[in-house]
């Protein structure tokens, strides 16, 4: 399982415009590489990251090569009610890995 | 070849990092070939299908000097109100000289109440990097930099 660090805050005013830091241990090896023997690399990279908030989606993200490892994302979104942050990230060779965080709104 | 204590002289360091640095430049020329502006274009295309890209509302913020194209930082800010009724649907990344044309394709929704993201990308070579945002009346909107590398994202793989 690889490794997420997510910077989520732990409480927010309702309404409030609240930022989401993610990061997650991955190579993003291209594809487009060779060893010193000239044989080309397989592609292995992160293509899919999903955020639901509350089951709801707010933020979906398609990934292609050029993102560099351990691709970090930060986005925004509004603290609408206390609940589950939910993250998840899809990639090649049926990589998956999911991490959550709670927040409470007030 | 060596210092006269043993240990390696400056001279013998930097001619080890030339080498190094030869050796990535001739990966270049056997790898497969790159995007080109042309198949930028056509990947914007794509996205787009045919309507127009106006420039303005996208700013696309990334350092117009870099040293090492392995992590180029990169964030992308839409003006937008972020309403139910006027919000960004959708923000893509494009370069011209990466072996791909696209470096992310992200879609957003009146939740997210700032259109501004940030990641880390990969550039291989100094070059123009367009950021395109979609709005949720269907315009196009875009911000083109141009990112001088220095070092880029090497493509060999050096064991």
């Amino acid at each position: 399982m690889a490794r997420a660090l997510l910077n989520v805050p732990a409480k927010a005013k309702r309404g409030e415009v609240i930022a989401i830091k993610t990061l997650i241990s991955h190579e993003m090896e291209t594809g487009f590489r060779h060893s010193t023997t000239g044989v080309p690399v397989p592609r292995n990279i992160i293509t899919s990251f999903v955020v639901n908030y509350n089951k709801e989606e707010i933020f979906r993200a398609v990934l292609f090569p050029a993102i560099a490892a351990n691709p970090f994302i930060t986005f925004y979104t509004v603290a609408t009610e206390s609940g589950t942050i939910a993250f998840e990230w899809t990639g090649d060779n049926g990589f998956s890995a999911t991490e959550s965080a709670t927040i409470t709104v007030e | 070849m060596h210092g006269h204590d043993g240990r390696r002289s400056r001279r013998d360091i930097l001619k080890a990092a030339s080498a190094l640095a030869a050796g990535c430049g001739a990966g270049v020329l056997v790898r497969p070939a790159r995007a080109t502006p042309a198949s930028m274009q056509t990947a914007i295309r794509n996205v787009v299908s045919s309507a127009t890209v106006k420039p303005g509302k996208v700013a696309l913020d990334i350092p117009p000097l870099v040293e090492n194209g392995s992590t180029v930082a990169v964030s992308v800010a839409v003006e937008s109100p972020m309403t139910p009724t006027d919000y960004v649907k959708a923000i893509h990344i494009f370069t011209e000289k990466n072996p791909q044309p696209n470096v992310i394709s992200i879609h957003l929704g009146p939740r997210a109440g700032r259109a501004t993201v940030a990641t880390r990308m990969r550039l291989v070579d100094t070059q123009k990097i367009v950021a395109i945002a979609e709005l949720s009346d269907g315009s196009f909107w875009s911000d083109t930099v141009e990112v001088v590398i220095t070092l880029g994202a090497c493509l060999e793989e050096i064991i």
